[in-house]
């Protein structure tokens, strides 16, 4: 039962890692950039999601509403000032920005809220847990985590899908050179792809705030699992980043109850594994 | 009225210069050919006009606006649609999205979906399989309908027959008078002499970067053609 319960978690903290890897694959299918500072920009929301609640006192539902909003303006205002003017034939600009970006967020959360590990507690939440027999039981939080891990994935589909937008995105991704021929806007669309992708990164930074201890040099490691997941899952594809999301979340913890030490590397070692036998991801697909 | 005019237009990639001082206009209503062999500059003109190409600093006239340095999009929405050299059709979008992406300025007329299947009935059948999943002739179809669904006053069509059988040419030609019947004044870019002719009020014949030739087709003389296109006497 022990291999169970450890499968089971394992699904849920792979919600985790596909909203950690969500961002990171649209921002890829749609710009082709990989954002070195994405696990940092993870970090920031969920010092921000602390700071509205711990620090302000807001009340939970506006600090969440907070971080979501001021993220998604961040995002669009950190697309259109600064990496549009990175973005060109050239891959390396971008990278070079980004771990720049990377290093600043990383002193910049030292300097205002020290090295100390943090985490938001959340009382009653993160004990409650709803019981499948005598020796299984779902937290109810990382229960939810997975299902807005779900539900992100299957709202940007929709949104993929099925508004002028999305397919205007869809469109940038096959051939951005011609959106101004359809009346396309090309450092809007990829501005509106950051501000979405940076929804998720808040949204993924306020259940890392609530799941793990986090520090100011926690960023690094998250886009590490974010990477892994957007790569096998298929670059660009979101439900095969959630499919890999799982296999990342169920590797570590069976990995864990093995013995606590074999947790990162049991989820790395699933990686390889994957890349090896299929080096093109799971569900290779731009966008689809 | 006049519609479209260039003075002196030129375009340089890099070092290399494509456009020679480029002197255009054409009148509302108007279809005009613009012929002339490969590396004529004859896209480069295109892609000038539709800001493709940087055009800052230059004399490009659309519908009594100055249109020269304008982002593509801007020059979208005044009114100019282009069909591309290869169609370049979004392969992750179906044919209908295909068609309502051309939509995407929002500019109101006479082209509309429905309007689009009725001047091509072969999409309807077609209209959620993937852009790409399509024969030629039928992509050059989305194509020329994505372009259209922005509602242009002036459509620039680059090289539509490249690459398709004449029999498939034959199919998408007649479009053409249709197209014009709606009050949408056309530019055809082609290589195919006898095509440019049949479907032109005037032509201009290119060659390399210069306009060499021009005037309604029954005034010009295979000759003058000729040597306006190769450069030299046949």
């Amino acid at each position: 039962m022990i291999w169970v319960n450890a499968l089971v978690q394992g699904v849920l903290l792979g919600g985790l890692y596909a909203l950690f890897a969500a961002g990171l694959s649209l921002m890829f299918g749609v710009m082709r950039f990989i954002n070195i500072a994405h696990g940092d920009f993870i970090v920031v929301g969920a010092y921000a999601i602390l700071f509205f609640i711990v620090g302000l006192g807001l009340p939970p539902a506006l600090g969440v509403f907070l971080v979501i909003v001021l993220m998604a303006a961040g995002g669009y205002l950190n697309q259109n000032l600064l990496l549009n003017r990175v973005l060109g034939k050239d891959i390396l600009p971008p990278v070079l920005v980004t771990f720049g970006m990377s290093i600043i967020i990383q002193n910049a959360l030292l300097e205002g809220f020290s090295a100390d590990s943090q985490k938001l507690a959340t009382g009653w939440f993160e004990t409650s847990s709803i019981p499948l027999g005598q020796e299984l039981a779902i937290g109810l939080l990382p229960l939810l985590m997975f299902l807005t891990a779900v539900g992100v994935i299957a709202a940007l589909q929709w949104v993929f899908y099925h508004t002028a937008m999305g397919r205007m995105l869809r469109a940038t991704s096959d051939d951005p050179e011609i959106l101004p021929l359809m009346g396309g806007n090309r450092a809007h669309t990829f501005a509106v792809a950051t501000a979405l992708a940076s929804v998720v990164v808040g949204v993924a930074g306020i259940w890392l705030a609530m799941k793990t201890n986090f520090d100011p040099a926690a960023g690094p490691a998250r886009l590490l699992f974010a990477f892994e997941a957007v790569i096998i899952g298929g670059l660009g594809n979101l439900w095969g980043t959630l499919l890999e999301g799982v296999i990342l979340g169920v590797a570590q913890s069976i990995g864990a109850q093995i013995d606590a030490g074999y947790q990162i590397l049991a989820g790395h070692l699933a990686f390889l594994l994957i890349l090896i036998i299929r080096p093109t991801g799971l569900m290779p697909k731009v966008v689809k | 009225m006049t519609l479209l005019e260039t003075q002196n237009l030129t375009a340089h990639y890099g070092d290399f210069q494509a456009l020679f001082g480029v002197d255009f206009t054409m009148d509302e209503g108007e279809t005009v050919a613009v012929i002339g062999a490969n590396g004529a500059g004859k896209s480069t003109f295109l892609r000038t006009l539709t800001g493709l190409h940087p055009s800052k600093g230059q004399t490009i006239t659309f519908d009594g606006q100055p249109i020269a340095g304008l982002a593509g999009d801007a020059i979208h929405k005044a009114g100019l649609a282009m069909v591309p050299e290869g169609r370049r059709l979004f392969r992750s979008l179906t044919v209908e999205e295909n068609l309502m992406i051309g939509a995407a300025g929002k500019l109101s007329g006479p082209w509309t979906l429905e309007a689009v299947y009725t001047l091509f009935p072969d999409l309807v059948a077609k209209r959620h399989n993937p852009g790409t999943a399509l024969s030629g002739g039928q992509q050059q179809m989305v194509a020329i309908g994505r372009a259209l669904m922005s509602n242009p006053k002036l459509l620039l069509c680059d090289e539509i027959s490249l690459g398709l059988a004449p029999k498939i040419i034959k199919d998408i030609y007649p479009a053409v008078p249709h197209i014009r019947a709606r009050g949408t004044s056309i530019i055809v870019v082609e290589q195919d002499v006898g095509q440019a002719m049949a479907v032109a009020d005037r032509i201009y014949c290119f060659m390399e970067g210069r306009v060499t030739l021009t005037g309604t087709p029954h005034s010009l003389t295979r000759e003058q053609i000729a040597h306006a296109y190769f450069g030299m006497g046949v």
